[in-house]
């Protein structure tokens, strides 16, 4: 398993998400980026909000740098709030991996509580975007708000790690023309996003 | 859908979309491939569609641009940005043709035998569409042989040869139609030519404007070979008008002289909108036949020098004298006519028959008379009646003796339209050719720029028709009327190219095609023809053009 890229641990999982708490404050992957997690089978999700807060909900941050000149030179002053802050990703469940195949549909079990979250490789992520069948998935997820965002982005890292990138865009494009028909101002929008 | 696979190159390229909707009534809707644009297909296009076990026929009668998202018209998408425009086209907006299925082949072996059989259901839902390729013009329209001539090539496919059955295509009468200057007199010269070529009919053809027998110019005022150039020892020309054939430097194989004596009533009927003649005046002649007898009444007609003579003659007929007067006024015109003559004709029916007995073709040249339509209505109307009373004589004969059965003759008439007009058209002999058919081994082809102008029952007897250009709504109706799937071809018909295409139809082609008209008038096309008459040398040809093989 690949360590260096390992993020964190589900700290909270359903069959439609999970929420990743990040081993390190700050130290978390893009929206839009493929991550995997679990064994047996692996499951596959991709990044739709980050957070930073308390660790604690009860116990909400306060300024703490009224005399400091840098930003960094508050949590040298407080070291403690490296262990107190946290980092949290949250993930949508768009497929998994049996054998050797993988299938982008609903997953029939949530991830299991501190299963490793890694972040995909390029190799990995141009395996899973040859195929978008998982698109629907996230155009009609009911708990993404700003879910354009996130697709256009995967988009946009998928591109980059096929041969055409740009052959590779006017296929999505296409892929989402298609998922999107009625919905043009959308469409358009969407794939403004993805041609910049 | 996978993208590796997506992007694999399709294996063939000729594919155009899939079936997704349709009738046996409207056709079938074709919803094209994203990477197959509009613009790469035309009107008239042959098609191919694959259905399990059947293989359907047809021709692209309507295109359209269609949407997913209704919208769009209202609000287009960005498309001054290249992404979208690729992203949009051919997902979200794309094109859709409307493919008329004309004819059916099964793939089973016994099936294959009988050949295409007309389309009696459509194909079922996401067959493949495809242009149709040269194989598929072959199987349809059979290869280039005895009795199939190369006529054209179907629209946009220029390696494919449409080929018209020859030997099915003069046993009725056909049409050639088209504005003016749409390549009319160049598609009749080649449907004569291929009549002479495969030997299947003698012909007689009034050849209005001296175009066919010796040489004939194009629009660009190129010369072109006539057909006695072509077959020097097969066709032989006549001539009403000696000296115009000569300052052209034909010399014509006879001279045709008619006599007084010749004219009948029946002829004078058929000029009675031509010479403005009134329905009594017309009728008068019938009279004036009765009582002068048959073969005198014209010449003792016209030799009345009026006066009391002219007023008793009314009386005893019982005609207006006015009317009288006026038809005596319009055929003193004849007068002036020299291939007339008050002393007697030379019997050039005769001379016709003779030649077309011994198996030759017949172009008679009108001269300077070609620009007297009454002239060229009067001569052709004549000489076809008594042409076909000895063809029905004959075709008797071979009632009996089924080895006498006379050689098919086909008439060639220009102007069609003045011959077979609604009022004249029972009167006339080519309205009663073109009713019978081939009962008596003669039929016609009829080529007009205005057919809206030809009788509707005689339009809907003609066999098969060879349209070039038209744009008059009522020339259109009247071509198509009778045709299944008319309202489709309509819009084929009418946005056909002004030049050198026409739209084939009818009963000597297994379905309706646009073709592109082989060429004719260059030394290739001279040479493709491959005739091998004595007096035709290609390379002489190719010689005169180039100059001398070194």
């Amino acid at each position: 398993m690949n360590i260096n890229k390992r993020i964190g641990e589900v700290v909270e999982s359903s069959s439609l998400q999970f929420t990743v708490q990040c081993y390190d404050l700050y130290k978390s992957p893009n929206i839009g980026t493929l991550v995997k997690c679990g064994s047996d089978p692996q499951l596959f999700g991709i990044v739709y909000d980050v957070s930073n807060k308390s660790m604690d909900p009860a116990r909400r941050p306060v300024p703490r740098g009224r005399n400091e000149n840098k930003e960094e030179e508050v949590y040298l002053s407080n070291p403690q709030l490296n262990r107190l802050l946290i980092t949290e990703v949250n993930c949508v469940l768009v497929g998994y991996q049996s054998v050797d195949e993988i299938n982008q549909s609903p997953v029939s079990l949530p991830p299991m509580i501190h299963s490793f979250v890694i972040e995909c490789s390029d190799e990995e992520l141009k395996r899973f975007s040859s195929c978008l069948d998982f698109l629907p998935l996230l155009l009609e997820s009911p708990v993404l708000n700003s879910i354009d965002e996130v697709i256009s982005s995967f988009l946009i890292k998928s591109s980059r790690v096929h041969d055409d990138s740009s052959r590779f865009l006017i296929y999505a494009g296409k892929e989402l023309a298609f998922n999107l028909s009625g919905q043009l101002i959308r469409l358009n929008n969407l794939l403004k996003r993805i041609s910049k | 859908m996978n993208y590796e696979i997506n992007n694999q190159p399709y294996e063939d390229t000729n594919i155009l979309g899939m079936v997704v909707s349709g009738s046996l009534n409207n056709g079938v809707e074709v919803k094209l491939k994203p990477e197959k644009s509009v613009s790469e297909i035309k009107v008239g296009r042959y098609v191919s569609i694959e259905a399990e076990s059947l293989k359907f026929f047809g021709v692209v009668t309507d295109i359209e641009l269609g949407a997913t998202d209704q919208t769009l018209r209202v609000n287009p998408p960005e498309i001054s940005n290249p992404f979208i425009a690729k992203v949009i086209s051919g997902s979200t907006a794309y094109g859709v043709i409307q493919v008329e299925p004309m004819l059916i082949l099964s793939q089973d072996e016994l099936d294959l035998i009988d050949g295409p059989q007309p389309a009696k259901t459509i194909p079922p839902h996401f067959s493949k569409v495809s242009f149709a390729s040269d194989k598929d013009v072959e199987t349809v329209f059979g290869l280039e042989s005895n009795t199939n001539f190369w006529l054209g090539n179907p629209l946009d496919m220029d390696t494919a040869k449409l080929c018209l059955n020859i030997e099915e295509f003069i046993k009725r009468s056909n049409g050639v139609f088209g504005k003016s200057g749409t390549g009319k007199t160049f598609l009749t010269r080649l449907l004569l030519l291929g009549i002479i070529q495969r030997g299947v009919a003698s012909q007689l053809v009034f050849d209005m404007q001296s175009e066919y027998g010796w040489k004939g110019f194009s629009e660009e005022s190129k010369e072109v070979k006539g057909l006695k150039q072509m077959f020097s020892s097969k066709v032989a020309i006549f001539s009403l008008d000696e000296e115009s054939s000569k300052r052209r430097g034909v010399n014509p194989d006879y001279v045709v002289r008619i006599g007084y004596e010749d004219i009948e009533p029946g002829d004078i009927a058929v000029l009675k909108e031509t010479l403005n003649l009134s329905e009594v005046a017309a009728d008068a002649a019938y009279s004036l036949e009765r009582f002068y007898g048959s073969n005198k009444w014209f010449k003792e007609f016209l030799s009345l020098s009026g006066g009391d003579e002219f007023i008793e003659l009314a009386r005893s007929l019982n005609i207006n004298q006015a009317a009288l007067s006026s038809l005596k006024n319009r055929l003193s015109r004849f007068k002036r006519f020299d291939f007339i003559d008050q002393s007697g004709g030379n019997d050039s029916v005769t001379q016709i028959l003779s030649y077309l007995d011994r198996g030759m073709h017949v172009v008679l040249e009108f001269g300077r008379y070609g620009s007297d339509l009454a002239a060229y209505m009067l001569v052709a109307n004549l000489l076809t009646r008594r042409i076909y009373a000895r063809y029905a004589i004959l075709a008797e004969k071979a009632l009996g003796d089924p080895t006498q059965q006379p050689t098919p003759l086909v008439i060639t008439i220009e102007e069609a339209h003045k011959f077979l007009s609604p009022d004249i058209a029972s009167q006339t002999i080519f309205g009663t050719i073109a009713r019978e058919m081939r009962k008596h081994n003669v039929t016609l082809l009829v080529v007009d720029q205005r057919p809206s102008g030809i009788d509707d029952e005689i339009m809907s007897q003609l066999g098969t028709k060879i349209t070039c250009l038209l744009d008059n709504e009522k020339d259109l109706d009247s071509v198509l009327t009778g045709v299944s799937g008319n309202r489709k071809l309509r819009s084929v018909l009418s946005r056909l190219e002004s030049k050198q295409q026409a739209l084939i139809f009818g009963h000597a082609v297994p379905m309706p095609m646009v073709i592109k008209v082989r060429d004719y008038g260059t030394a290739t096309s001279y040479g493709d023809f491959q005739i091998e008459d004595t007096k035709f040398n290609f390379d002489e040809d190719n010689e005169d053009l180039f100059g001398k093989k070194l």
